[in-house]
């Protein structure tokens, strides 16, 4: 490394001696001031030349849209800081609102084939909310929570039960009971069951599953480190069971989650056509039944309706979040997490504190569940298993612990990856290397099912990051500092070493 | 200000004078008593200290007093309430501060947001407040910051409010802790062998420290320290613990002159050929 910066310094003192040489003036270090202008603005330039260069044959015809996008990304670069902290957020949020907009003008990527399907970014703005959940317990306070999917399956039952004919008893006469049915969109005459309005239903789900995380929480909380662990992995097994299980909950002839079958149809969610007229339209009466409405000359689908429903949620969750870090209980949050004792010396209720986490951190994954089973159309006791609860782990871990940012990147990778990314990597390789009239040379025959390996490249990819960049990609510097430097874990060392 | 001499223990203390009152506090580990039936009293306004050799029990003594630790057996009163058995945080809330024996900062938190922790029992927003961040919340966080910063400044903090606790140097570090103990607003200040590693200078100048808490913030302080001449320098009253017992206590004079005291320092052999 010295010896690079050594040589760098030796060019560049060179460079200025060989213009020197022929007259031209050297200008003054100007080390503490803002730099120019000009200066700021060559290397950004600079790269996206080189970017223009390297992929300007994967969209072969030049395309106004992208080069403007390029312009604009450019020109934010160049505001002062003090604006540009307030335009790069707008700026990245317009642009993932956009997406439906320019999804189909988008170039194919070398590897990873097309972007991301709206099907998969509706997934991926769904597991955000879920890692931004999780990360409040494991970033913020630091209890390790391997049975988070209990949650996610919580909110997606909450919403199953009472926004479907789950619970319709038959009358007399055969037709099925309608038991309550309260602002629900477009149910059919002849569907029994409860029919709640799906936008009270994900609050419900929210605050349902808040107390059901307060109530895991009151036992298990006690524990610290690993045995915490274990028995939050205890939970979240015994979630999916009772979902499995639960078409004759103990023996009795109740059905609650209706087994291995699981729970469908789910309302759609939607405003109503009160809503919808007074805001002309702008407001769909509901999710499904929308589709001819159009914006700028594009056809909107209910995906991209759920697609947008999902960026509100996660922006709330993200300002939540947000404000809850900078707040009295993240500090006490992140004070239990470098130090219990001390922090209950301090004033700090532990259990009380502790459980607030998990409380917040149950009532995204609960949301989310709530939506993700609206989205789907109905819940499944399979997608509750242990891999997704490690699969949340991963994001915040890969994201980077504690740290917003890094977690919506985190999420957004991995759920990218799970949906599509690897099964196009995979068709990307065996194009190349598989077939027999493979493109480059073949080296087997038959091609390799790489998505069968998934969970094997997850665990390369944390494994590398653990290794190289323990904080994640985009770390919080406290928790890299707490990584590096190690934080109080052993309970009172020093009045059982010392004062007995 | 300081009051007078303290009388004896034996004799009971007129009511209200009394801020601590521990009664036949008791600590097992297993088989070893680590504090047998301490009786103990500290007065409002007095500093008091609490010596003894490495082992004597100081520690768990605290770590009673605090709820750390669940006594086996024995009563902790403070100002009049039994605190026997309560959660660290809800004797913290009723105004008895402590610092560590060995140092435990929130050490990846800056000085500013160490003290501010200290707050968490005398600030009240709650979740739902502090996600929408209504205007009585900003007020309750402006005032806590100011008072924060007064507290770093009353311990020579100011200006070091955005340093990481880590990496403050060691005296500083302690200052922190006793900072952050005054802003749990204690009525009663534990400290845990604070001059510990310190050098001379330092532990000069935090003697010099204890008399401004004392003066400024009328506090009562209840010590546990190894140098004696800032036990000697500071106290009211010293008390000795040897083997989890009570051997001594008295004012400091008292104190290093009695042969029990000497016994234990020194050793019995001491002490004979002394008297030779």
């Amino acid at each position: 490394m010295r010896l690079h910066l050594n040589l760098r310094e030796r060019a560049r003192k060179g460079f200025w001696r060989a213009l020197e040489a022929v007259g031209v003036e050297r200008p003054k270090e100007r080390w503490n001031r803002q730099p120019s202008l000009l200066r700021r603005a060559l290397p950004p330039l600079a790269i996206g030349l080189l970017v223009l260069a390297i992929a300007w044959p994967v969209w072969a015809t030049p395309r106004p849209s992208l080069l403007a996008a390029l312009a604009i990304a450019y020109g934010l670069y160049l505001l002062p800081s003090r604006a540009r902290k307030v335009a790069l957020p707008a700026a990245a949020i317009l642009l993932v609102v956009a997406y439906p907009f320019y999804l189909g003008e988008l170039f194919k990527l070398p590897l990873f084939g097309p972007f991301p399907s709206m099907d998969t970014v509706v997934v991926m703005a769904i597991f955000t909310v879920m890692a931004l959940g999780l990360n409040v317990v494991v970033g913020y306070a630091g209890l390790l929570d391997l049975g988070y999917v209990a949650f996610y399956a919580m909110g997606a039952y909450t919403a199953a039960w009472f926004a479907s004919p789950q619970f319709a008893g038959q009358n007399p006469d055969g037709s099925y009971k309608r038991n309550v049915v309260f602002g629900a969109i477009d149910v059919p005459e002849g569907i029994g069951g409860f029919h709640i309005n799906l936008w009270i239903l994900f609050l419900v789900a929210g605050c349902f599953t808040a107390l059901v995380g307060v109530i895991i929480g009151l036992p298990t909380l006690r524990l610290r480190g690993d045995y915490l662990a274990i028995v939050t992995l205890g939970f979240g097994e015994i979630m999916p069971q009772v979902a499995r299980n639960g078409d004759r909950l103990f023996g009795t002839s109740f059905n609650l989650t209706n087994g291995p079958q699981g729970i469908n149809p789910i309302d759609t969610p939607g405003f109503g056509h009160t809503l919808s007229d007074a805001t002309g339209g702008f407001l769909p009466s509901s999710y499904l039944s929308c589709c001819n409405a159009s914006f700028l000359n594009h056809q909107i689908s209910s995906t991209e309706l759920f697609f947008w429903t999902a960026v509100v949620l996660v922006l709330i969750t993200v300002f939540c979040s947000w404000r809850l870090r900078d707040s009295r209980l993240g500090r006490a949050w992140i004070a239990i997490r470098e130090d219990e004792v001390a922090a209950a010396a301090m004033g700090v209720p532990l259990m009380r504190t502790k459980t607030w986490s998990y409380a917040t951190g149950a009532f995204f994954g609960g949301v989310a569940g709530a939506l993700f089973a609206a989205f789907k159309g109905g819940v499944f006791p399979d997608d509750f298993f242990f891999n997704i609860s490690v699969f949340i782990l991963c994001m915040v871990i890969l994201g980077g612990m504690g740290n917003i940012w890094g977690v919506i990147v985190g999420a957004c990778v991995l759920a990218y990856l799970n949906q599509e990314g690897i099964a196009n990597i995979g068709g990307w390789i065996n194009d190349r290397f598989s077939t027999s009239d493979a493109q480059w040379f073949q080296v087997w025959s038959g091609g390799i099912d790489v998505p069968k390996y998934t969970f094997g490249i997850y665990g390369a990819i944390i494994l590398i990051v653990m290794l190289f960049r323990p904080q994640g990609l985009i770390g919080s510097s406290r928790r890299k500092q707490e990584l590096q430097q190690g934080v109080h874990d052993e309970p009172l060392y020093d009045s059982q070493a010392q004062g007995r | 200000m300081s009051t007078a001499a303290p009388a004896p223990a034996s004799t009971p203390a007129a009511a209200g004078e009394e801020l601590l009152v521990v009664d036949g506090l008791r600590k097992e580990f297993g088989g070893l008593v680590a504090v047998d039936s301490v009786d103990f009293v500290v007065r409002r306004g007095a500093i008091a200290s609490l010596i003894g050799p490495n082992g004597a029990g100081k520690t768990t003594f605290f770590n009673m007093i605090t709820g750390v630790y669940k006594p086996t057996a024995g009563r902790v009163v403070f100002a009049g309430e039994d605190l026997t058995g309560k959660p660290p945080h809800a004797v913290t809330q009723r105004g008895i501060g402590r610092t560590f024996q060995n140092i435990r900062l929130f050490q990846h938190m800056t000085a500013l947001e160490n003290v501010l922790v200290g707050m968490h029992s005398r600030l009240h927003g709650g979740i739902i407040r502090s996600i929408l961040r209504t205007p009585g919340l900003r007020r309750e966080e402006a005032r806590a910051e100011k008072r924060a910063r007064e507290l770093l400044a009353l311990c020579t903090l100011a200006g070091e409010e955005d340093w990481v606790a880590r990496n403050l140097p060691y005296g500083d570090q302690r200052r922190l802790e006793v900072a952050r103990a005054l802003a749990t607003e204690p009525k009663l200040l534990l400290l845990d062998e604070p001059t510990a590693g310190m050098n001379p200078q330092e532990s000069d100048e935090f003697r010099h420290f204890i008399g401004v808490l004392k003066r400024d913030l009328s506090l009562t302080v209840l010590l546990i320290e190894h140098d004696m001449k800032v036990v000697m320098g500071v106290s009211d009253h010293v008390t000795v613990l040897d083997f989890g017992e009570k051997i001594a206590e008295g004012s400091p004079k008292e104190v290093q002159r009695d042969p029990r005291v000497i016994e234990a320092y020194l050793g019995t052999g001491a002490l004979a050929e002394g008297r030779r």
